[in-house]
């Protein structure tokens, strides 16, 4: 805590400060209102009710409109304040609105009916927060399908991601055999294939393979990733094969040298690489979309997407799960993160 | 504890990289419990040699035997061999303790044991108060010992050791060389140690393997490679600082021995045979500096101008200019440059070598 603050209060000259400390703080106050400020938004937005959510002119914090029991009516009426005329001052509930006219009782003396011009009142709002909108997500859809789906298959991806990729990193950097290099550039040359133009053919074969309307249909095609294996590579080449020499003369096998000296060796090019593929792996759409059919297969983002329908969008719930899908993401980012500076700055790629 | 046989002996052993050859030919015995040196300028293959006998690099020619069994086809962790590494080769994410344990792990050996054997190796290296810290946590001296720890718990047949101590500063060198010789001591075990400093081999060895360019130049004991050196490669290399050298020519002498005539300054009597060698062919003449004398004596006399002088207090070394040679002279001396002074060659240090550098023996 007091690192952050130390952080926070940091100057360039002593006492006092300098232009630059002005020009510094400013750059990065606006670069942390254009990133975090939609993010905050997103995050309160969640905890609006579908009223708040189209309100006019729309307010940052979630609030609604105040609403009382008044005898006779069946329903909580909405308050509103007037502002002109005759009952200025007074506090009024609205039984209807027509036109230009709303219709409104006093909650008081609910037996005279007041007529008041829509411009000559304001709503009476109060900050509430709809956790019922999380709640709900739980309630109605088959959110913790979802999110299972998802968990799993960026889970299991992602292990056997790691895997593979640092099983053919560790033979392509510390093995010599003949076509080392020519392997290296051809899995390389990949990363210049868009995703789009293999979108049939790997379909296709999931297919032949019966892997579509399943999770593992999302995770084959994606564990094996160019760009994991460059970095982890470019990582292990900084391992002195000295240490490798070492173990075999300490009688290890090479499996063992892998998983006892080069794995742990390597975790910080592992921790940036597995961060990468969570990622990856928690937000794609497009190959889920193809391959999963069945409602029940659905991953996060094609659940979010179901609910953009093409005639109503359920916004309040779309947002609060937007937020759910965000949070496994960011926590292990914050994690992660010294690992990955750590790693990326290492291993010398971005 | 019943030793195995350490002995080693490589029989016309040939390197191949590509289409470079590295090592050519090279054929030595070393008996059980020696302790060998391998000594020669960087690039000279001695490296490569140890790493072949370790099994880490593949024999193109010839055969490596150890307790008189072939091990040429034989994976580097069956030949029951240790190696200490220039850069220690610790594994940095284990603790001391691991990095000791984990050759015995991998034997599958149990764990009382393997706690009995590091314990006991510790001990020896006075490493007990780190067993659980990372070698990162540890100083130069004490991550060397953890390189030997590691060779020692798995008792080996032979230690191998490739420049152990090169990383480490002077003074440092000089402790573990001591504790290095103790240990060959205490253990009886054969060792080879490969290094390109002439004075670690003269201190440790037992017997010192001279290489150059990938080929034996002589194998023998410390003093006799510094009194009989076979040619003129190893005449310079072992001995510091260097032998002097002086190119001349085969006078018509009328002594018993080859008269050489310097250039200049005039004919020096030795006690090389003559035989097989015409007036006038090129010869060089060696000498150590801890053999010239100063003054004249009547024979082989040179005078030179005194180029620098270097005082170490309990001995000087004066380097001379025309002829170009550095003597040794025992105690402080008040020479300056500048001043000529008189030196004499003693007939019996003087060493000769023929056009090809080889060395001309003595009449017997």
């Amino acid at each position: 805590m007091a690192s952050l603050g130390r952080l926070l209060t940091a100057t360039r000259g002593r006492g006092k400060l300098d232009w630059t400390d002005w020009a510094s703080y400013l750059y990065l106050g606006l670069g942390t209102l254009l990133m975090l400020g939609p993010v905050l938004w997103l995050a309160l937005s969640s905890l609006k009710s579908p009223s708040g959510l189209i309100e006019f002119p729309p307010t940052l914090l979630p609030q609604e409109q105040v609403r009382a029991a008044v005898p006779n009516y069946p329903n909580p009426l909405p308050l509103y304040r007037i502002t002109k005329g005759d009952h200025a001052g007074q506090t009024l509930a609205e039984v209807r609105k027509i036109g230009l006219q709303a219709t409104m009782v006093d909650p008081a003396a609910p037996e005279t009916l007041i007529r008041v011009p829509i411009d000559d009142r304001s709503k009476i709002m109060r900050l509430h927060a709809a956790w019922d909108n999380y709640t709900d997500l739980l309630k109605k859809f088959d959110f913790g399908r979802y999110l299972w789906n998802s968990v799993f298959i960026t889970t299991v991806a992602t292990i056997i991601t790691l895997l593979l990729n640092s099983m053919a990193a560790f033979a392509l950097s510390k093995y010599k055999f003949a076509g080392r290099e020519p392997v290296f550039l051809m899995m390389l040359a990949t990363l210049m294939i868009p995703p789009t133009i293999i979108l049939v053919p790997n379909y296709l074969i999931a297919a032949v393979l019966g892997l579509t309307d399943n999770p593992w249909g999302v995770i084959w095609p994606a564990v094996a990733t160019p760009t994991g294996v460059f970095l982890l590579r470019q990582y292990m080449l900084t391992l002195p094969d000295d240490l490798l020499e070492a173990a075999r003369m300490d009688n290890a096998s090479e499996w063992r040298i892998y998983w006892r000296i080069v794995l742990p060796l390597s975790k910080p090019a592992l921790a940036v690489l597995a961060i990468f593929s969570v990622m990856w792996r928690w937000n794609e759409f497009l190959w889920p979309m193809v391959v999963l059919g069945r409602n029940e297969t659905f991953t996060l983002p094609l659940a979010l997407n179901s609910f953009q329908g093409e005639l109503t969008t359920q916004w309040n719930y779309l947002l609060a799960m937007t937020v759910v899908t965000l949070v496994p993401v960011t926590v292990i980012f914050a994690l992660l993160q010294r690992h990955i500076t750590q790693g990326i700055a290492s291993a010398g790629v971005k | 504890m019943s030793r195995m046989n350490g002995s080693l002996s490589l029989e016309g052993l040939v390197k191949r990289f590509g289409g470079t050859q590295v090592v050519h030919g090279v054929s030595f015995d070393v008996a059980d419990g020696e302790f060998v040196v391998f000594v020669g300028p960087s690039g000279c293959g001695k490296s490569t040699l140890l790493r072949m006998i370790c099994g880490l690099e593949t024999v193109s020619e010839g055969e490596v035997r150890i307790g008189g069994e072939r091990v040429n086809d034989l994976p580097a962790a069956r030949r029951g061999l240790a190696l200490v590494f220039q850069s220690y080769a610790l594994y940095p994410h284990m603790t001391v303790y691991q990095n000791m344990a984990f050759g015995l792990e991998n034997l599958g050996m149990p764990k009382a044991e393997i706690a009995q054997r590091v314990g006991e190796a510790a001990r020896m290296l006075r490493l007990d108060e780190y067993l659980q810290r990372k070698p990162t946590a540890l100083s130069g001296g004490q991550r060397q010992r953890v390189a030997i720890g590691r060779a020692i718990v798995r008792e080996p047949r032979i230690f191998l050791f490739d420049e152990p101590l090169s990383n480490l500063d002077a003074e440092l060198r000089v402790g573990m060389r001591t504790e290095l010789a103790d240990l060959h001591r205490r253990l009886g075990t054969t060792m080879i140690y490969v290094t390109h400093d002439q004075v670690e081999a003269m201190t440790m060895a037992d017997k010192i393997v001279v290489l150059r360019a990938g080929r034996v130049e002589q194998v023998g004991p410390p003093l006799e490679l510094y009194n009989h050196p076979c040619n003129r490669f190893v005449a310079g290399f072992i001995g510091s600082p260097q032998m002097n050298f002086l190119e001349g020519r085969v006078a018509a002498g009328d002594g018993p021995g080859l008269a050489v005539e310097i250039p200049g300054f005039g004919v020096l009597r030795t006690n090389a045979a003559a035989h097989g060698l015409a007036p006038g062919g090129a010869v060089s003449i060696g000498i150590r500096p801890e053999h010239v004398r100063a003054g004249h004596e009547g024979d082989n006399d040179l005078t030179g101008a005194v180029a620098g002088v270097e005082q170490l207090g309990g001995l000087s070394y004066v380097r001379l200019a025309d002829p170009n040679i550095t003597i040794q002279i025992p105690g402080q001396t008040r020479l300056a440059a500048g001043e000529a002074t008189p030196v004499h060659f003693p007939i019996d240090a003087l060493h000769v070598f023929d056009a090809d550098g080889m060395t001309v023996p003595a009449i017997s």
